[in-house]
């Protein structure tokens, strides 16, 4: 008798299916998760349920097509894609882009990173159990999405960007309506954290959770705040600045901590400097064109090219191989999602399955940016 | 490191890499079987110390493959293309570098199921965006889908 209560418990390990269709993986995303009880020994992340090669599509297409393609990637960091195959086209053909431009594409580029920001919020509240923060990163949400559409006739994927400028001048209220934004949201950003930063439930679920040290950061490439909230100091804006970044004062928010809160808070700091990179361009959009003119079929001289920017999840990159043709010989995205979530194994062992929610919360991941 | 310097340091490691100063980094071409002895000197030699493996690619080129490393070091700040030439085209293999970089482990396995390019000793080498049955491989120039594709 003596002896059946001494026993331990014998385990076993047994796997289990999270997704494809899960709320919290945000698409389609399948986890095979390896399971000791609650604690989980293993994360497998199986991937591809929409990939659609848009780098084999790129193979064949103009360059003015493929800007088309990248916003249906990552389509919360939509713009900011748009900009970097831009980017590296203007870089292939040499092309210097008007002033009014590069400030335009900053501003909407910290817009689209503030509304991606919002939704990440919202839903990141809803994902931990707390359905009022999902209304309300919607209603600030919605504002940015107004503009946009007034901007360029899109809410989502906008394709505002084209080798050279911009489609279109901004329309005239742009000014306007940007400004009575940022006075409406920087009332509203307190809120957020009265709502959920400071929430003792939302603290205790994220608090040592998912921890990365910075050696592993570096070693799995992750990137944007989910790396600067481990200390890794990877702002492509501060270290490869592109457009008007080399003319706005702002500040790389990192933290030392490396578990959910921090990647957490590096987020919600990102949105107060988003906020003051906006509110110093906005009164100083220089005069000019649009666009610099550019041939109706675009050839890239023989070479390669690389262009990085800073998307609302990091570092994206656009590494063009051009054989002096109209499509390029080799087009490879570096999305920051694929490489973010490499190291989603490492950061759950030894967590708990709602532990794993919240860890997904925090990389922020968009499942077509993985899978492409 | 500038990139004269650079230069030198890998002329000395592997004489037989073709260097070219491309629009952005300079770029090192290597035979594929010294690609895990230069990858290792180039991290962790501390007067290069790449650290940071930003992106992992493939290319085909007509008569040979290619694997293509972007890095970059986060202490000094200096960047380098390596390319890693595989001569074969019907048999490409590579050694791997996910125990270096962690993250070539998914970077890797994308390029094996993308291009057909084996990297030895890889711990879990399966294909990770197509079904595990497909046929072929899509990036590869030669590969036709009389499905899928739309012949140009």
């Amino acid at each position: 008798m003596e002896d059946v209560i001494t026993k331990p418990l014998e385990s076993q390990e047994y796997f289990i299916n999270m997704g494809p269709q899960h709320p919290s993986t945000h698409g389609v995303l399948r986890l095979v998760l390896s399971l000791d009880g609650e604690i989980i020994r293993k994360v497998e992340p199986h991937i591809g349920y929409i990939h659609r090669s848009i780098e084999k599509m790129c193979e064949h297409d103009s360059y003015q097509q493929i800007v088309h393609l990248t916003d249906r990637m990552d389509y919360l960091s939509c713009h900011i894609n748009n900009e970097a195959v831009c980017l590296g086209v203007e870089m292939g053909l040499q092309l210097e882009v008007p002033e009014r431009v590069k400030v335009i594409r900053t501003i909407i580029g910290e817009l689209t990173r503030l509304s991606s920001h919002q939704l990440w919020w919202g839903v990141m509240g809803m994902d931990l159990g707390a359905i009022t923060t999902f209304l309300y990163g919607f209603r600030d949400r919605e504002m940015i999405t107004d503009i946009f559409e007034e901007t360029c006739g899109a809410r989502l994927t906008m394709n505002y960007n084209v080798p050279g400028g911009l489609m279109f001048d901004i329309h005239p209220n742009f000014q306007k309506r940007t400004k009575d934004f940022i006075t409406h949201f920087k009332k509203k950003l307190p809120e957020y954290d009265d709502l959920l930063s400071n929430n003792v439930i939302f603290r205790q679920r994220t608090m040592g959770i998912g921890k990365l040290s910075k050696e592993d950061t570096i070693s799995y490439s992750v990137t944007g705040p989910s790396g600067r909230a481990s200390g890794f100091s990877c702002d492509v804006r501060k270290h490869h600045p592109y457009s008007a970044y080399d003319k706005v004062q702002f500040k790389e928010i990192l933290r030392t901590e490396g578990d959910c809160f921090a990647r957490y808070q590096c987020r919600i700091d990102e949105m107060w400097e988003s906020i003051s990179i906006i509110e110093q361009l906005i009164d100083n959009i220089p005069e000019g064109s649009f666009k610099a003119p550019t041939k109706a079929v675009i050839k890239l001289p023989k070479g390669e090219f690389y262009q990085k920017v800073e998307t609302a999840r990091g570092e994206f990159g656009v590494y063009i191989i051009s054989e002096g043709q109209k499509s390029p010989y080799r087009l490879k995205f570096r999305s920051p999602g694929f490489s973010n979530l490499s190291a989603l194994n490492h950061m759950a062992q030894g967590c708990k399955i709602a532990d794993l929610v919240a860890i997904m919360s925090t990389i922020d991941l968009v499942i077509p940016d993985i899978d492409r | 490191m500038d990139n004269d310097s650079l230069k030198d340091f890998i002329l000395q490691r592997v004489p037989e890499a073709e260097i070219v100063q491309g629009t952005q980094y300079l770029q090192a071409t290597i035979p594929s079987e010294k690609i895990r002895a230069i990858l290792t000197e180039l991290k962790s030699n501390p007067q290069t110390s790449f650290d940071y493996l930003f992106c992992q690619t493939g290319v085909d080129w007509p008569q040979h493959m290619e694997v293509v490393y972007h890095l970059k070091s986060t202490t000094l700040n200096h960047m380098v293309v390596i390319k890693a030439k595989i001569n074969s085209r019907e048999n490409p293999e590579i050694d791997t570098v996910c125990d270096l970089y962690r993250t070539a482990e998914f970077h890797e396995r994308e390029i094996f199921d993308l291009y057909g390019i084996i990297f030895k000793n890889h711990p879990d080498l399966r294909r990770l965006l197509l079904t595990d049955d497909w046929v072929g491989y899509p990036m590869r120039k030669d590969y036709v889908d009389p499905v899928n594709m739309i012949a140009y």
